[in-house]
């Protein structure tokens, strides 16, 4: 079962993603990326990590998915020009990537102890991660947490209109006046 | 055991998890150079940056440890903050370019 499991959603992974290569539409590139995040949420189940399946979907592809979509209708990204790129990525790039890919493929192929995964062997609860979060890891937790907010407040510091000038004024009706 | 059952007991080698994250990280890779797009480029970042989650995933299983699984954690949120920040940023840049093409951006001053 796992075995058939396994095939499938690595299938999909594999799918999605050469798929996000071959759309010339972003959005469909967005939505390609749902499925492999999704998958990707499945293997991890599958792998006995129950609280990053969930927080995958979440995270991955709802929040920043939904955040990635948003921008592309925002911004009316249309169908991308295909040119041929710039010679480094060529010249450099893909042998670049088949040497990596091949190196790795055959270090892991060659690793011994490597073990394997069933579905019966047993899951890491959401409560031993965080015994172990929240004891040892308190601080880079509380660390990550100011991080995000900086993030915050930068991505509004950011993509609001026209930096160091004065915000747009708001009409009497409350409602803003269109950017251009 | 009947043959039929016994299939559904199979279990499948960690290394094909790890062979599955390589492929993953190298099609973000090829895509982070193929692509023309701005926000398909950051696509392909979260890609690799995902496939990168999933050997940590197959680690922690492999040795039995939490950390593994709290790194990806870390991962994650990392992620969603450099999405927004880079969203920002592309949002930013189209308000003075008004084009998503990676080739015609190639200067950072205005």
């Amino acid at each position: 079962m796992h075995l058939i499991l396994f095939l499938v959603f690595a299938g999909f992974c594999l799918a999605g993603a050469i798929n996000l290569l071959l759309q010339s539409h972003p959005i469909n590139s967005a939505l390609s990326l749902v499925v492999v995040m999704t998958s990707l949420a499945v293997l991890y189940l599958m792998l006995g990590a129950e609280f990053l399946a969930a927080a995958q979907v979440i995270v991955y592809a709802g929040a920043i998915m939904v955040l990635f979509t948003f921008v592309v209708m925002l911004l009316n990204a249309g169908r991308e020009e295909r040119t041929l790129g710039s010679s480094a990525a060529r010249v450099v790039g893909f042998p670049a990537v088949v040497v990596i890919l091949s190196v790795l493929a055959t270090v892991i192929v060659k690793t011994q102890g490597l073990g394997t995964a069933g579905l019966s062997q047993g899951i890491t609860s959401t409560e031993d991660l965080s015994k172990v979060l929240f004891t040892e890891l308190l601080l880079p937790f509380e660390v990550t947490s100011v991080l995000v907010l900086i993030a915050i407040l930068g991505a509004v510091a950011l993509a609001r209109h026209g930096h160091g000038e004065q915000p747009l004024p708001v009409p009497a009706n409350g409602e803003r006046t269109a950017g251009k | 055991m009947n043959p039929f059952l016994a299939q559904f007991q199979q279990e499948v080698p960690l290394s094909w998890y790890l062979i599955l994250s390589a492929t993953l990280f190298s099609f973000g890779v090829v895509g982070f150079l193929i692509k023309r797009n701005l926000i398909t480029v950051f696509m392909s970042i979260e890609l690799m940056l995902n496939a990168v989650n999933l050997s940590f995933v197959t680690f922690a299983h492999q040795w039995h440890a939490v950390k593994g699984q709290i790194f990806v954690f870390f991962v994650m949120m990392v992620a969603a903050a450099e999405a927004a920040v880079g969203l920002a940023i592309i949002i930013a840049v189209f308000r003075v370019r008004a084009t998503l093409a990676v080739d015609r951006i190639d200067r950072m001053k205005l």
